[in-house]
């Protein structure tokens, strides 16, 4: 079977899986990177999304052939002011429920506030609703985007 | 270091259950610790907890983690009080097979009796299957039933466990225990000598267990009360969450399962020449239906891509079965031509109903219906399964973990006594992971693996088509009014499956019972004080394998009696808050959820204009549910073109004493977003034998651009705690349908909502 090297987290990683597999599988099966998720196989959840070269892909329909020396980011080697402002604002607000598609919705978070770091309400509904949640966390993730992109002020804490 | 065990309390425990929460605590539940493995360190005081000589607090739990919060809410009571430190607690699955685990709340609530029965018959019957699921029941995680099911056992858990640890202190420093108070895991007494929980674990642990714990009031609650955030929420985020689809055995090997597209069909022959030649593949396995699923053939490969690709190369020639020619259309013909000719099953008979219609001035006549749902959990279904030298290791998300077990051993053909359960958390269940199939499935594919541990996946498609669905449900009213508008009778039959006859056939291989409460449960079991009312439904036995559905017959009952009960307030030219008001006068509490959201949603003010072209409407709707009140308001507002969207949702809950508000307000949002989802766009179709829908292009969530506000308030309580993931679900889909009424005049009585 053909070695491939990606660029994975900032580093070269190589793997041993035919061109057509999508990276999703790459990174769950081969890797046991499991924070990536699989929910639909079509692109139609984004519970599987990743960064290539920083922009959000859906990793179940990207095939391992197609991402060549571009650089792969899963929810484990997310990192960086941003994604430490939306883990904040994640937790502050207590977003997740069951969690499955909750990488996936970081990880588009991210891509959206670094590509746009003060979206209206209106651009957070566009950028995050191809991530699908079936337990409800939209008024949170929204919440929590919109908190992690506003201007820094006392968080209101919710345990004692 | 274990004690003797407690005397068995299960008269207390069912007493406690049947009567009310402040009379005799079940220490029948608590165990004496030898029930859980201790680690290093770890002294295990009784079934429900662990203290390490780290300071650890250790809470077992015997409910799994699917979104609701449970681990958080649950180790909330035990933590309140031993008055452990809330930054040491850490969670731990409940091993399988000890009682102590069994849920008893949700059987009991299964129960056919009306939410204001308190007879004779009610209490005995209650107190009997308390009693009989104590012992003989199983450990189950649905119906709404965890925090009512927990309350006692894990606060008299943890106040044990404090006492013991105050006595090991006031041992030590032979002091009277007066003297010592706990704070925060740490134990002080007023000379000023202090210890921590680890300190004294290993003198508590050998002393003889108190029984006389007692446990606190309202008012000394720490934590109880308080909105505490999600325990596992970092982890969460972080994707380092372990849910049954990420465990990693090493060696393991994957499965992809290709199942009849008929439900219910089997296999009649393989040809696995050409899959055995693609990469990866180690083995072809065919499957039989295990547990009410369907026939299949799964391929064991190296990778999950290979799996996958290779179970798709596989050709396979069906038996389709007797599913074969079914149509969802001809089957809801079926369920309507059902109401011409069967009363069904009456579960509330008031009044001479006949009597009453007939002397009615107006009459006013509906039929509803509601479609099949399947669950699509996010996770999509999977199991791993490792079967060695006659033992079985199972990693699962399940809510069953006990019928799972039965479940492997008769795959496998072992006792189930050597199956060992890993439950993990569930990326979703919604009711899809009480069932066992995909279970029993996994088993007998790692079976064919000669020892080697192998991970099931299902894809999306295959967890649509061959779930066990809500069933689908038609429903017929009438009701009378006299001159004035007053409502004189209520009549309404439906007619649909039993779920709970199938799956009582396919956990136990029982026949199924003429009455299931769960059939008719939000129709009959409601507030509303009709002078006269009948309330039936009638079991029709058709093929489509059905299942547990986010609360469940509460899911289409509440669209319809709500979406009716707004048709006669139409009819009877009243108000819809006031109408039901009046129907209120002995529920106080339904008064009071009903009036504060009528409050909070500014019923009383004319809803705002949308823009130029659109109409808006706004509906309220009432429902209970697993012994919680919701109302709602939804406001809508619909496009010239007839696109329509829910721009706010204001809801009310009153579930007793509510002992997470964060989580009671999650569970909020939750069900009203799922709630939508199948209110706006679900309906599962079934042609020739096949489900239509497969993935979430035409089986389509609900997404953030059409979440609309959701406002939530809970209402104080200190009543005993109810049911939180299933109530707020009810009365979303009849609140949107009255307000697309009121804001057009069309009266929508099929989901999903669609105007046009």
């Amino acid at each position: 079977m053909a070695v491939t090297t990606i660029q994975l987290n900032g580093r070269p990683v190589e793997v041993s899986a035919e061109g057509d597999t999508p990276l999703l599988w790459v990174l769950r099966g081969e890797l046991h990177l499991t924070g990536t998720k699989f929910g639909c196989g079509i692109a139609a959840c984004g519970a599987c999304t990743v960064h290539l070269d920083g922009q959000a892909v859906r990793s179940c329909v990207t095939p391992l052939s197609a991402v060549g020396a571009r650089a792969v980011t899963t929810i484990e080697g997310l990192s960086g002011p941003d994604a430490d402002a939306l883990f904040a604002s994640w937790t502050d607000l207590d977003v997740a429920q069951c969690g499955y598609c909750q990488p996936g919705q970081i990880m588009s978070a991210c891509a959206l506030i670094r590509a746009n770091p003060q979206p209206s309400d209106g651009e957070i509904d566009a950028a995050m609703s191809g991530n699908v949640c079936r337990c409800g966390t939209y008024p949170r993730v929204r919440a929590a985007v919109r908190q992690a992109t506003a201007p820094r002020g006392p968080s209101v804490s919710s345990t004692p | 270091m274990k004690r003797r065990t407690f005397v068995v309390g299960a008269v207390a425990a069912a007493g406690a259950l049947g009567v009310g929460w402040t009379l005799f605590p079940p220490r029948g539940r608590m165990g004496d610790g030898s029930q859980i493995p201790e680690g290093s360190g770890e002294s295990a005081l009784n079934g429900w907890v662990k203290i390490g000589t780290d300071n650890t607090v250790t809470v077992i739990m015997s409910k799994s983690e699917m979104g609701q919060g449970i681990h958080t809410t649950l180790a909330m009571l035990l933590a309140d009080e031993l008055d452990a430190d809330w930054s040491q607690v850490r969670i731990e699955m409940a091993p399988v097979g000890d009682p102590i685990y069994n849920n008893i709340a949700t059987v009991v609530d299964g129960l056919p009796f009306h939410p204001d029965d308190h007879g004779l018959i009610q209490r005995t019957t209650a107190w009997l299957t308390a009693k009989t699921m104590r012992e003989a029941g199983v450990m189950i995680t649905g119906g709404s039933s965890s925090v009512k099911d927990l309350w006692l056992p894990m606060r008299q858990a943890g106040a044990s466990t404090r006492a013991l640890l105050v006595s090991a202190a006031a041992a030590t420093w032979k002091v009277p225990e007066a003297g010592i108070t706990v704070m925060r895991g740490v134990l002080s007494h007023t000379d000023g000598r202090r210890a921590t929980f680890g300190e004294m674990i290993a003198t508590a642990s050998t002393m003889k267990l108190r029984d006389d714990a007692p446990l606190k009031t309202a008012a000394q609650f720490t934590l109880i009360g308080k909105p505490m955030r999600r325990l596992e929420s970092a982890a969460k985020q972080r994707g380092t969450a372990t849910f049954g689809i990420d465990v990693v055995i090493p060696g393991m090997q994957y499965a992809s399962v290709v199942m009849c597209p008929v439900l219910g069909g089997t296999v009649a022959s393989i040809d696995g020449a050409a899959a055995k030649l693609l990469p990866g593949v180690k083995q072809i396995v065919t499957l039989n239906g295990y547990n009410g699923g369907t026939g299949g053939v799964a391929v064991i490969a190296d990778t999950p891509w290979h799996a996958m690709k290779a179970a798709k190369a596989v050709k396979v020639n069906w038996n389709d079965g007797t599913m074969a020619g079914v149509s969802s259309a001809g089957l809801m013909q079926k369920l309507s031509a059902t109401l011409d000719t069967d009363d069904g099953h009456a579960y509330l008979e008031r009044g001479n109903v006949d009597d009453a219609l007939a002397a009615a001035t107006q009459q006013v006549k509906a039929e509803y219906q509601a479609p099949f749902l399947a669950h699509a959990a996010m996770e999509p279904i999977n199991c791993t399964v490792q079967f060695a030298d006659g033992k079985a290791t199972v990693w699962a998300s399940t809510q069953v973990p006990g019928l799972a077990r039965r479940a492997v051993g008769k795959a496998l053909g072992i006792a189930s006594d050597q199956v060992t359960m890993k439950v993990q958390l569930l990326g979703g269940g919604f009711g899809r992971r009480l069932d066992v199939d995909f279970i029993a499935q996994a088993a007998a594919i790692a079976k064919a693996a000669n020892g080697v541990a192998v991970q099931t996946i299902w894809s999306r498609e295959e967890d649509i088509r061959h779930d066990f669905y809500r069933p689908a449900c038609v429903s017929r009213f009438s009701a009378g009014l006299d001159a004035s508008g007053k409502l004189l009778a209520w009549r309404n039959v439906s007619a649909g499956q039993s779920v709970v006859g199938a799956t009582v056939g396919r956990y136990f291989g029982l026949p199924a019972s003429p009455i299931d409460k769960t059939t008719s449960e939000g129709s009959f079991d409601q507030p509303y004080e009709y002078p006269a009312a009948r309330v039936g439904h009638a079991i029709v036995d058709l093929p489509v394998p059905t299942g547990f559905w986010r609360a469940v017959g509460h899911s289409h009952q509440a669209f319809f009696t709500e979406g009716f009960m707004d048709e006669v307030a139409v009819a009877a030219k009243a108000d819809p808050v006031a109408f039901r008001l009046a129907l209120l006068a002995n529920h106080p509490r339904h008064a009071r959820v009903l009036t504060r959201v009528a409050e909070i949603a500014g019923w009383s003010a004319p809803l705002a204009a949308g823009a130029e072209g659109t109409r808006r409407g706004r509906g309220v709707a009432l429902h209970e549910s697993f012994g919680s009140v919701v109302a709602q308001v939804a406001e809508v507002t619909i496009a010239a073109d007839n696109t329509l969207r829910v721009d706010r949702v204001v809801c009310v809950i009153d579930c007793g004493m509510p002992v997470n508000p964060n989580m009671i307000q999650q569970q909020v949002e939750s069900g009203v977003v799922f709630g939508l989802s199948a209110a706006l766009f679900d309906e599962i179709t079934i042609a020739d034998g096949r489900v239509t829908q497969g993935n979430f292009n035409d089986y389509r969530p609900l997404r953030m651009s059409e979440c609309p506000a959701i406002v939530v308030d809970i209402i104080p309580s200190t009543e005993h705690p109810e049911g939180v993931g299933e109530p707020p679900l009810p009365p979303v889909a009849p609140a949107v349908a009255n307000a697309i009424f009121a804001a057009t005049g069309t009266r929508l009585r099929s989901l999903p909502l669609r105007l046009s």
